[in-house]
């Protein structure tokens, strides 16, 4: 017998009593060799900042490796690696930060392996089911010419979806609408 | 007990069974390999005009179609991570007092849409108090808020699925979207489930709210149907006698793709 899933709902504005956790942000432990910063903000159709947003990470490690619930494929040995981030503060200046290694590359459709990519999904007030994007990296850019979702994406929007390198890792900021509309997955 | 074996016991039977299961554990066989896709009107639209706040918040480009890979068919394990403690899951014995409000057990499954139960899942859940207050900072409108009561609570799914929450009855409470808004009592859920594709935030409801019909957030959900599996039933037989109520609500999170043309990569 197939069941129908459960609707979503708004996270509403109240969800940093109880969604944050110590260390939410920490993908990998903090001082670990090449880690990285990834920061940006996420923007509403009038281009204000949305700072009550909650957002998450899923990633591999450098080595395309995952720390897996199932244990599918061969897994993390980072020390400490969680390969999940979340953000979402009560009172905050609207900037998520997020710090982690790079991902590695994995395979994809036809068994080719992807460009190093994120998962992550936000929510909001104002938003009744998340929303679902990819980071790339701006950095990547052999990779990212012929990666077989990036590909997908139309041309002009695909910058959209690349992190920009800073000194501290990376920046990637996310548009709900306007001219710079981050592009954002069926999944 | 390893996480395989975990997996392995929630599906068994008898003792015998599950070791022989055991055996052949194989985390390739048994991670889905592509999740279902949902149709449209499974889900509120994220442009909802009733609901003011998505007017400037939905995105309005095409979603484009992702493949599910190894990216989105794994998830992560949360429970060292989120370091768990003991009255995690009972939201009235956080502080030195009890909270004020009708004490109730809320618990129920979390299953896939294949009914299969989903183990070892983070189920997190916030909620205001008797009153209908948060205890956030921006929560400002003139009801009490509660020494004893944060209303935050989280636990991981057992064996069998299945996730049991202690707490108050949440008040329903007023807001701004329109003239004599009003939500109806609810109690936020977080579902991780075991792959990025299952993730789900939601809301659970309370039988009879005398204000669905004017709740535009309940009705963001077109199908009755689909609407009526956020509300929770009251369950007489596990109300304890002298101590509790006792809601019971089920969950369904995507299950696998059935069929082998749902998820064609062009």
């Amino acid at each position: 017998m197939i069941f129908e899933v459960t609707p979503s709902q708004t996270v509403g504005p109240y969800f940093a009593i109880g969604m944050p956790y110590e260390g939410g942000n920490l993908i990998v432990p903090a001082g670990t060799r090449d880690a990285v910063t990834i920061t940006g903000t996420i923007h509403d159709g009038r281009g204000d900042i949305v700072p009550d947003h909650l957002i998450e990470f899923w990633q591999p490690d450098g080595e395309g490796h995952f720390a897996d619930i199932h244990g599918y494929g061969e897994q993390s040995t980072l020390e400490g690696f969680r390969g999940f981030g979340r953000w979402g503060v009560e009172d905050g200046d609207g900037a998520y930060e997020m710090v982690t290694v790079k991902p590695g590359q994995v395979p994809g459709p036809g068994g080719r392996l992807q460009a190093p990519h994120i998962d992550v999904t936000l929510f909001a007030r104002g938003m009744l089911h998340r929303v679902v994007t990819r980071i790339y990296f701006a950095d990547e850019s052999d990779v990212n010419a012929s990666d077989s979702v990036l590909t997908t994406v139309p041309a002009a929007r695909r910058q959209t979806l690349l992190a920009q390198p800073t000194d501290a890792g990376y920046r990637f900021d996310i548009h709900l609408q306007g001219p710079a509309e981050t592009v954002f997955f069926d999944i | 007990m390893s996480r395989a074996e975990g997996d392995k016991v929630s599906e068994g039977g008898a003792g015998d069974r599950q070791e022989e299961v055991r055996q052949i554990y194989d985390p390739v066989a048994d991670t889905p390999q592509r999740y279902r896709r949902e149709p449209a009107e499974a889900q509120p639209p994220l442009d909802y005009p009733p609901y003011k706040s998505t007017q400037l918040r939905h995105p309005k480009q095409p979603l484009v179609y992702l493949p599910h890979t190894v990216t989105e068919i794994t998830g992560p394990q949360l429970a060292a991570t989120v370091g768990m403690a003991g009255t995690d899951s009972d939201l009235t014995v956080q502080h030195r007092g009890e909270p004020i409000g009708e004490r109730i057990i809320v618990s129920g499954h979390v299953y896939d849409t294949e009914g299969k139960p989903l183990p070892d899942t983070l189920v997190e859940v916030w909620q205001a108090n008797a009153a209908g207050r948060y205890a956030h900072k921006w929560d400002r409108w003139a009801a009490p808020l509660d020494p004893n009561f944060t209303g935050a609570g989280r636990c991981l799914t057992d064996a069998d699925g299945r996730y049991q929450f202690t707490t108050i009855r949440p008040g329903p409470y007023p807001w701004g979207n329109h003239y004599n808004a009003w939500r109806p009592a609810h109690i936020h859920f977080s579902l991780l489930g075991r792959a990025f594709a299952q993730r789900l935030v939601t809301q659970m409801y309370f039988p009879d709210d005398p204000f669905f019909p004017y709740d535009p957030i309940f009705n963001s959900v077109a199908d009755e149907k689909a609407r009526e599996r956020m509300i929770s039933t009251f369950n007489i037989h596990e109300t304890r006698p002298n101590w509790a109520q006792a809601f019971n609500w089920d969950v369904y999170l995507r299950g696998p793709a059935s069929t082998p043309f749902e998820e064609s990569f062009e």
